[in-house]
């Protein structure tokens, strides 16, 4: 996509500067102010690469922080309950569901979201087979999924084992594997036989 | 969520101090399961004890021959561990077929066996629980109790622990060793760590005020065939309906213990002495005292259908 398109993350971006030239409006959306609630607590995040110092309620979760305030907006807010998925990222090199954990427990931690994995230049393989293989519908989580399946794919070379595999000594891909893996990540356009199909591709094991 | 205050805990007898000396304090892990409940004001704590840095996460061989699993080692780690798949398998096995990959990268052994109910009464605020507001009555007797327990249920509360990992610790015999405010330790069987609802469902562990686990002591490893078999209302990602751990020596004895279908997790000593006369004893057996509603009678069919199917796989594969 060209930059001179009005996009829905320049959008948000545009929001967040007329919020904060407004000082009565309060910067977090999803955690307000109230009476009585806690200090602000310094929190250091390394995201995509860059160091980022940030002052949070100890509230919020790490996808409000990514989304709220680092602008983000690449990890989606599905359930906000840990079910579906949608907010996926990798935190010190593993895959967790970022709105089940607060940011001040991740000081000092590495986090990598859709937006460090590739770019539009120069995408990750992984979003270069979920397009190929038309991965998605309404793309809402799909940054999750693709989140997830990186993941899935180093957990297998890794040798961690799932519900499905028959000897827990000998961790292989399959279909059956590739589904049981990436059951957290709900998907209401239901593009599960691509996102497989996408997984596979990039695990060497291309399937049309 | 409500406000509230949080530290870093630097050292266990330190934590465990913190926890007591300010009230509402809880201890905060992987976070899976508080911080969805905190989201829903179930559980409102003033102050969160960050244990995650407390050096918890290392799984080390005991002197007795046995697995010292510190309280922090993630369900994934603990799942793929070599010596959990070669010696305690039905322990990976139960962790594999619990929750997500993301959930289980995160989710820890001690916070796993604090694990509250999914009984969606419990989950619903504007409903009568017993368990989230002590007195308050019970909406799940009359109400959709299909996914509820059916043993060690009282008139108070018929919710069911929802815990894979625990079920197979409890057959293995697992210890919760514990550190208190006053720094002292104390190791607890697993068979008192959960408590029955009885008139106070509320309480549902052996743990006081402050109390931290500090690691699960699995004694040295039994060998035979290991095996979990889970039965949900989806291949992935759903709580159990009915679950069985069990393990069957050379000579046709086996252990066996059960999830989905106790308010905590199940095994009775009866249900292992008949495990030679075949399926259909041990389910008469484990499910002696059982108390079933119109929704979910259902079980005790299931869990002697679960037992078969173990039992025919275990014929076709001897």
């Amino acid at each position: 996509m060209s930059s001179d398109h009005l996009t829905r993350r320049g959008l948000l971006q545009g929001s967040a500067v007329l919020a904060a030239a407004a000082p009565t409006l309060s910067a977090n959306a999803t955690t307000p102010r109230t009476i009585g609630a806690n200090a602000m607590m310094p929190v250091e995040l390394t995201v995509n690469g860059r160091e980022v110092h940030l002052q949070l309620d100890p509230r919020t979760s790490l996808l409000d922080a990514l989304r709220e305030h680092l602008h983000l907006t690449g990890t989606k807010k599905g359930c906000d309950h840990g079910q579906c998925g949608a907010c996926t990222v990798i935190v010190e090199g593993r895959r967790i569901n970022s709105c089940l954990t607060l940011a001040v427990m991740h000081d000092s931690e590495a986090v990598t979201t859709i937006e460090g994995l590739g770019t539009p230049d120069k995408l990750h393989p992984m979003q270069k087979a979920f397009i190929v293989h038309d991965g998605y519908q309404c793309g809402y989580c799909t940054p999750g999924q693709i989140c997830s399946a990186v993941s899935v794919l180093e957990e297998i070379k890794a040798g961690i084992p799932s519900h499905v595999t028959d000897d827990l000594d000998e961790v292989a891909i399959s279909e059956a594997e590739l589904r049981e893996r990436m059951s957290g990540n709900i998907c209401r356009c239901a593009a599960y036989p691509n996102i497989v199909a996408a997984m596979r591709d990039v695990a060497g094991e291309a399937k049309a | 969520m409500r406000p509230f205050t949080y530290e870093r805990a630097t050292s266990v007898a330190a934590a465990a101090k913190a926890a007591a000396s300010v009230q509402g304090a809880r201890f905060i892990a992987g976070g899976t399961n508080l911080l969805d409940l905190m989201k829903l004001q179930i559980e409102t704590p003033t102050h969160l004890v960050d244990v995650n840095h407390l050096g918890l996460d290392r799984i080390e061989k005991t002197d007795d021959g046995g697995l010292r699993i510190g309280a922090l080692v993630r369900n994934t780690d603990l799942a793929a561990d070599k010596a959990v798949r070669r010696d305690y398998a039905v322990l990976s096995r139960a962790l594999l077929a619990g929750a997500s990959g993301q959930l289980r990268n995160k989710a820890t052994t001690g916070g796993n066996l604090l694990q509250r109910t999914r009984c969606p009464y419990f989950y619903d605020t504007r409903m009568p629980c017993n368990k989230r507001q002590p007195g308050s009555g019970c909406g799940a007797m009359q109400g959709m109790s299909r996914s509820l327990a059916i043993l060690g249920v009282s008139d108070a509360c018929i919710a069911q622990h929802p815990s894979d990992m625990a079920v197979a610790m409890r057959l293995l015999d697992a210890q919760v060793d514990t550190m208190g405010a006053d720094g002292v330790a104390r190791s607890i069987p697993i068979a008192d760590f959960h408590l029955l609802p009885g008139d106070t469902p509320h309480r549902e562990t052996a743990l006081k005020a402050g109390e931290i686990i500090t690691s699960v002591t699995l004694p040295k490893p039994i060998g035979g065939t290991h095996v979990y078999r889970k039965v949900r209302d989806r291949a992935s990602y759903a709580f159990a309906l009915v679950s069985v751990a069990a393990v069957f020596g050379k000579d046709g004895s086996a252990r066996f213990a059960f999830g989905g279908i106790g308010a905590k997790p199940w095994r009775t000593p009866e249900a292992d002495a008949a495990a030679k006369q075949g399926a259909k004893a041990v389910a008469e057996a484990a499910l002696t005292g059982a108390r079933t509603t119109h929704h979910n009678d259902f079980k005790t069919l299931l869990v002697e259908r679960t037992l078969t199917s173990i039992y025919r796989q275990r014929e076709t594969r001897a």
